[in-house]
């Protein structure tokens, strides 16, 4: 049977990747920030994930105005880095695992999430830029991904119950599909930052690292955190970190803390990184 | 867990110097945003460099919406519905960085926007609530 084996929190700030791609990502500016990801980079060579599922925002780019999913699984062979604005990554395509995504995205439906299906997308810094902190530079990804794409742009995004609740769902989906796979759960985006209006550049290194800490242990207190309280707090992309949730719920009762990591700033954000693993 | 719409969208209005994405702002800059969208296309971007009005004269946008593009005051481009990240393939396309284009918006100049970043970014202190003043 496939399991869930670990999970996995980060910013995906575009910044990043672009560091990455232009090798600044020793400089002084981004070196404390890769520094933090170092031992999750040599963590990663030791456990092999077969598959990693996703949990990332489209920022404009597959979904335009006209269609928003609140939650959209890909189910497609592959998918293309896409064209932000000012050309695609120099980055891998990312090979999905169909066969177990239509099994997840089945399931859950079973499970009463009514998920949106994508077969062609092209995925953005959201998705890819997590891959460049975990795996650096590869010709291509040590892993198959199952993209799992949440509306966190147009209001009401879904709330953090319903966000852990559909974590709970996708490990139950994970743990019926026949085939024995390391499996991995990626919650990303966030932590605190603003990029619009008079009140843009709001950090708040207080509130992250308190969100970060409800993630360990088996408190539950973070599925009752209000859409309100990540606005006032960590601005309005800050809500981003709902998508850690879906990870925190796919990891069961309990967890583990095996590493964590914060810094202030990435351009307008504050990067939080941490990685969790499930107590039986 | 249910909250009322009501008042869930009320709470939004309390936020100083913010403004959230609601239905109501996507319904009135959907347009706006769509145009936006379409300069991820390489030959959209071309046609829009070589004449901007002209190419916003080919989407269905109010006149304040077009001034405001033209004019980049995208404070007043939030205030008619449009939304970052799709508003962001406009500064983009201008070769503007995130944090340079977010500067635009506050009361800051970039280098001064750059350096509160780098002191720890705007505090949240006095900055959550309007009517709380917290």
């Amino acid at each position: 049977m496939a399991r869930i084996t670990a999970g996995v929190g980060s910013s995906h700030v575009p910044l990043l990747g672009v560091a990455v791609d232009q090798g600044k990502s020793r400089d002084d500016y981004f070196g404390p920030i890769f520094a933090g990801y170092d031992w999750t980079r040599e963590w990663e060579k030791t456990e092999k994930p077969d598959v990693v599922i996703l949990v990332y925002n489209d920022h404009a780019s597959a979904f335009d105005a006209n269609i928003i999913p609140t939650f959209a699984i890909g189910c497609g062979e592959n998918y293309k880095p896409a064209d932000e604005g000012w050309g695609p990554r120099p980055v891998p395509d990312v090979e999905g695992h169909a066969d177990m995504a239509w099994h997840i995205a089945q399931s859950l439906i079973l499970d009463d999430f009514d998920m949106t299906i994508i077969n062609e997308m092209d995925v953005d810094h959201g998705l890819t830029v997590p891959l460049s902190m975990m795996f650096g530079q590869p010709d291509r990804w040590p892993c198959k991904v199952v993209p799992l794409a949440v509306n966190v742009v147009t209001y009401p995004v879904p709330s953090g119950n319903r966000c852990w609740a559909l974590g709970e769902a996708i490990a139950r989906a994970v743990e019926s599909y026949p085939e024995d796979l390391n499996v991995q759960i990626w919650g990303t985006g966030g932590m605190s930052h603003q990029l619009q209006g008079p009140r843009a550049g709001l950090l708040n290194r207080e509130w992250d690292n308190k969100f970060m800490d409800l993630l360990v242990g088996d408190t539950q207190a973070a599925r009752a955190i209000p859409h309100i309280e990540y606005l006032r707090e960590t601005g309005s992309e800050g809500i981003e970190m709902v998508m850690w949730l879906i990870m925190r719920g796919a990891l069961g009762a309990k967890t583990r803390l095996l590493h964590r990591h914060y810094h202030i700033p990435c351009s307008n954000t504050a990067i939080g990184h941490m990685v969790l693993e499930p107590v039986e | 867990m249910k909250q009322d719409i009501h008042e869930y969208l009320a709470e939004f209005e309390d936020i100083p110097g913010t403004r959230i994405y609601t239905a109501s702002r996507a319904r009135k800059g959907y347009w706006l945003n769509q145009f936006a969208m379409s300069l991820m296309k390489a030959d959209n971007r071309e046609r829009w460099k070589t004449g901007e009005r002209a190419y916003l004269d080919q989407w269905q946008l109010s006149e304040e919406q077009k001034l405001a593009v033209l004019a980049r005051d995208y404070n007043r481009m939030l205030d008619l519905g449009g939304n970052i990240y799709f508003l962001s393939k406009i500064f983009s396309s201008d070769g503007i960085p995130f944090a340079e284009a977010c500067s635009t918006m506050t009361d800051m100049t970039f280098p001064e926007y750059r350096q509160m970043m780098l002191d720890g970014g705007r505090s949240p202190e006095g900055n959550r609530s309007i009517k709380g003043g917290y």
